[in-house]
Formats: structure tokens, sequence, C-alpha cells
């Protein structure tokens, strides 16, 4: 899943503040697991914007921001009094989730603003609702066939395709005081285990940023 | 076998395996680099090399380039340019090594570096594109082969290229592995962090054996009590040996009032430490030389000579 953080209502009424009327909208997917909008936190946002004076003109639950074709299907319910009427959208999804909006946006021919209500951390496993651990930056380039299923990406500080570093300590990492694992000792633990030392012999080339490119799409038919 | 090529005298002392003592300086934040000059004067005589840091635990300081080469030239030592991998990418590092070598840099020491989070400017972003073998890659790559990535270099750089090794390290397995990785990048040298504890030395060294590449063991003299403690107190996995802080203490308290004699015990405490340690670990044959990180305590170095040369 996508893991997302509230942002400081502050922030929010920054963004918002030439803005009167507001269409909140908000994920009925990650972000519900991330807490960020499950009936709770969307009764905080209301109240919070209320209390900024702020006119909520509208608010629905898209089932996946994210996904285009399923933000055309839950458009039909919002009606079109409360679109004349809108300023400003306030969306309570992951980054992916407010562009995704904006293609829908453009689509329906809507020339008005939109502002994100959450912070996007990363691709995440759950261990329980309010334990997320970022797992994934997306590389393009998958190296957990060499790594023993670790991704040294994400688990090492550094990103290094070669570590550990001398910053090890223990198997603790130098970077937050030794409170978190190396990951490349990680790493090293799980491939022997395995019996794939091997694979933590072999010298890995540097990351190749020439793919990774941006404004990245994944188009295959 | 083709001969191996020479750059520097530290390339040439490699080459000919003789025991090597390299030394260290540390250029601070400032852009007048007149104490480390002196410094460097000082330790000249006796080092063959003398390795030049890039802003280490992350906190900014003079760039290591830069100063390398002014202190290279002003004060006719060679240098071990120390290049971390921290804060700029492969292509700035690539036209770095160009420039070190125009400005008479032939040794390199490849570092990952202290992450950003460490230091005195911890929002800066930590780049790491190579770490410290596929650094070493990329200068055998410029060196041997005159290109980079393939294009070529119309006058290609000349370097020697070193890295690093913890001795202390747990578990001392993947520090191993991982030294065999950075030989298999074609690094040539290496320089391990501070070891005390003879007995963990003797089996990380024999470890390395295998890979058939000259060990120089760090040490670090401590030029006081304050330095003992503090060096044993704040440096991550590097504990200074109990009876070594009780007679440093010893020394502190002893000698308060005759400076010039507390200095003259201090230097003979560090040689009767680091000689039987040197002496063992060269008897079987486990190092290349000695890399001396006493930042400004100059003033050792005849003393270690002496343990180096017995």
């Amino acid at each position: 899943m996508i893991v997302t953080t509230k942002k400081d209502f502050e922030e929010i009424e920054d963004a918002l503040k030439s803005y009167n009327n507001i269409m909140l909208i908000y994920c009925g997917t990650c972000s519900v697991t991330s807490q960020c909008s499950d009936e709770k936190s969307v009764n905080e946002m209301l109240e919070n914007l209320k209390n900024a004076g702020k006119n909520v003109v509208y608010h629905q639950e898209f089932k996946e921001p994210c996904d285009f074709r399923q933000d055309l299907q839950d458009w039909r319910n919002v009606p079109q009094e409360a679109l004349d009427k809108v300023d400003a959208f306030l969306i309570l999804s992951c980054g992916a989730g407010l562009q995704a909006m904006l293609d829908l946006f453009d689509r329906k021919k809507i020339v008005k603003p939109i502002f994100i209500g959450l912070n996007t951390h990363g691709i995440a496993e759950t261990e329980r609702i309010g334990r997320f651990h970022v797992k994934c930056a997306g590389c393009g380039d998958c190296l957990l066939n060499y790594t023993g299923g670790i991704c040294p990406v994400t688990s090492c500080a550094k990103g290094l395709m070669n570590g550990p570093c001398g910053g090890q300590l223990d198997g603790k990492c130098e970077v937050g005081k030794y409170e978190k694992d190396c990951g490349w000792i990680l790493i090293y633990e799980r491939l022997k285990k395995i019996g794939r030392l091997d694979l933590f012999g072999q010298l890995r080339p540097a990351f190749n940023w020439a793919d990774r490119g941006h404004q990245k799409s994944v188009v295959f038919r | 076998m083709a001969e191996k090529k020479v750059y520097s005298k530290l390339g040439e002392m490699l080459a000919k395996g003789e025991f090597i003592l390299t030394g260290e300086l540390e250029p601070e934040k400032t852009c007048d680099l007149s104490h480390t000059i002196q410094e460097a004067k000082e330790m000249a005589p006796y080092v063959v090399a003398a390795n030049v840091t890039d802003s280490p635990l992350g906190i900014v300081t003079i760039n290591s380039l830069a100063a390398s080469h002014i202190i290279q030239k002003e004060a006719n030592i060679e240098v071990i340019w120390q290049l971390t991998v921290r804060d700029v990418n492969k292509l700035g590092i690539a036209g770095m090594i160009m420039g070190g070598h125009a400005l008479g840099l032939r040794n390199i020491l490849s570092l990952t570096g202290d992450h950003p989070n460490m230091g005195d400017m911890p929002e800066s972003k930590p780049v790491f594109d190579l770490d410290s073998a596929t650094l070493c890659m990329l200068v055998r790559e410029m060196v041997d082969k005159g290109t980079i990535n393939g294009y070529e270099i119309e006058s290609p750089p000349k370097f020697h290229v070193g890295a690093a090794a913890n001795p202390n390290s747990n578990p001392m397995e993947a520090e191993v592995l991982k030294i065999g990785r950075k030989v298999e990048a074609g690094c040539e040298f290496i320089q391990t962090q501070v070891a005390y504890d003879l007995e963990k030395t003797i089996e990380f060294l024999t470890a390395l054996k295998k890979y058939n590449i000259p060990v120089l063991l760090g040490i670090f003299p401590m030029k006081s009590y304050a330095m003992a403690k503090g060096f044993d107190t704040f440096v991550p996995g590097v504990d200074v040996p109990k009876d070594i802080l009780a007679k440093w203490k010893s020394i502190k308290n002893d000698y308060k009032t005759d400076k010039s004699k507390q200095k003259e015990m201090y230097d003979q405490a560090n040689y009767e430490f680091f000689n039987p340690f040197i002496t063992e670990l060269k008897k079987k044959e486990l190092l290349g030389g000695v890399h001396c990180m006493a930042v400004h305590y100059p003033r050792i170095f005849p003393k270690l000579i002496e343990v180096i040369k017995d």
C-alpha cells in the first residue's frame, strides 16, 4: 500500500487561504488504512475547515483516486450545484491520487485548484494499523533477487549497491544514532540463512539512473 | 605478468612490497590551510604519504580536492586524496578525478563518507550515486582504459586507488566479503579503521590474506588523556583498552606540573603500546604498513618510525 500521514492543518489552511468554498475528496483505499481518510479523519478535517471559516460545499469518498477509471465513475455522484459553487478542492490521498484527479479535471474541463491534505511516504508494508514500513522505492530495476529479498535502496540509509559501509556498528546504522538496523547486515544475515553468501560477495555496478526517467509511464498496450 | 604501473611514491612502495607508513591530515572549516600545512611539513620526513580527509563525520570542511592540492604543493608531501561518494554524483566525480590529476594528485582513497545526517548540514541531499567499490571501478576504468563509460579521455588520469576496512566490524565475515568486492573492483591497497584489539586484528587480517592486497593498519596514538578518553567515548565501535586509559590518566596526574616531561611520557607510552602490537603483526606477515591517524600530533612520527623500522 501507499502510506500517507496528515499534513499539519496550518499548512492546509495556508494553501486554502484565498478560497472559501471547498470540496473535500478522500481516498477510500490506502489512505483509509493509513488512518488519514477514514471516517474519524474526514470528520476531523470537516471540523477543522469549519473552524477555519471555510464553507464545505460537498464531500465525497473516491474509492481509489489514483485510478482514473474509478474516478470517472465516482465523479458521476458529484452534484453540479456543488461544482458551480466550489472555489477549490482539497483531497486526502497520496500524491498519485491528486494527480490522477488532475487528469480527470482536464477531461471534465474543470479549471479550479486542488490541494493535498496528506504527505506521501512510499510503498509500504502494513504491520498493523499505525505501523507501516516503507519497503519499496519503485526504482524500476528490482535488485531483490541479489539481496535475499531485502531492498538495499529502502533499507540502507545511503542506498548503497555494495554495502555495508563503515557506518554500521554491530548491525546498526550510524544514521539515527544506531537505533535502526543496517540494511546491508540484514541482507548479509538473510543470505547467510538461505545459504547464498555467494550473492553477498558479488560486486554490483552502480545504479543505472539513465532508465529512471521523469514523467515515467508504464505502457505495454 | 605485466609490470605494475607506478604513478606515485606510494605506488612505487606498494609495487616493491615495502612496509609503508602513512599519516592523516584533517583540514577544517577554514579557507586558510596554514596550520594543516605546518602539520604536514612536520610529518613529511617520516611518511610515504598523508591522507587528506573529505568532510569527516559529515561536518563541512574545505573541499578535499583543493586542500589535497595545496597541501601537496606547499608542504612537499605526497597526498592520498580522500574522495567520498557522499556529495557528488558519478558525472561530477569523474570530472573531479581528471581535475585531481591535473592538480598533481596521484593517490585516491575511495570512501563512502559519513551520512550528511551525522554532520552540521543534515538537510543536505545524500548523493551516494556510487559507493566505495564502484568508485574504485570508475578510477580503474579512467586510469587503465583511458575511458569514462566507454568514452575516450583525451589525456587520461593516473591514480592509485585504495579503500577502507574496519577490523572491529561485527559481523566480521560481512566486512571481509565486502573487501573482496573492493579488491575485485580494482582497489590496490587498504587502510583500516583504528584497531586496539590484537587478537581481533590478527583474525581480521588473516581473513584478508586471500585477497593478496597490502593492508595498512589504522592506529591512533593518543596525545593526551583527554584525547584517549574522548576517542573511547565518542568514536563508535572503537574501545580504547582500559589499561591504556588508566596509564594515560596516571601520566596526566603524575606530570601535571612538568608539561614537557608529560609530553615525553605520553610519547613513550604510545611507543610502548604500539611497538609490540605492530611488531607482532609484522612478524605474522599480515601488514603492508601502518596508517597513523594521530591528527594534530605530528611530534609522534619520529617515535613511530622507530616502530616501523624495528
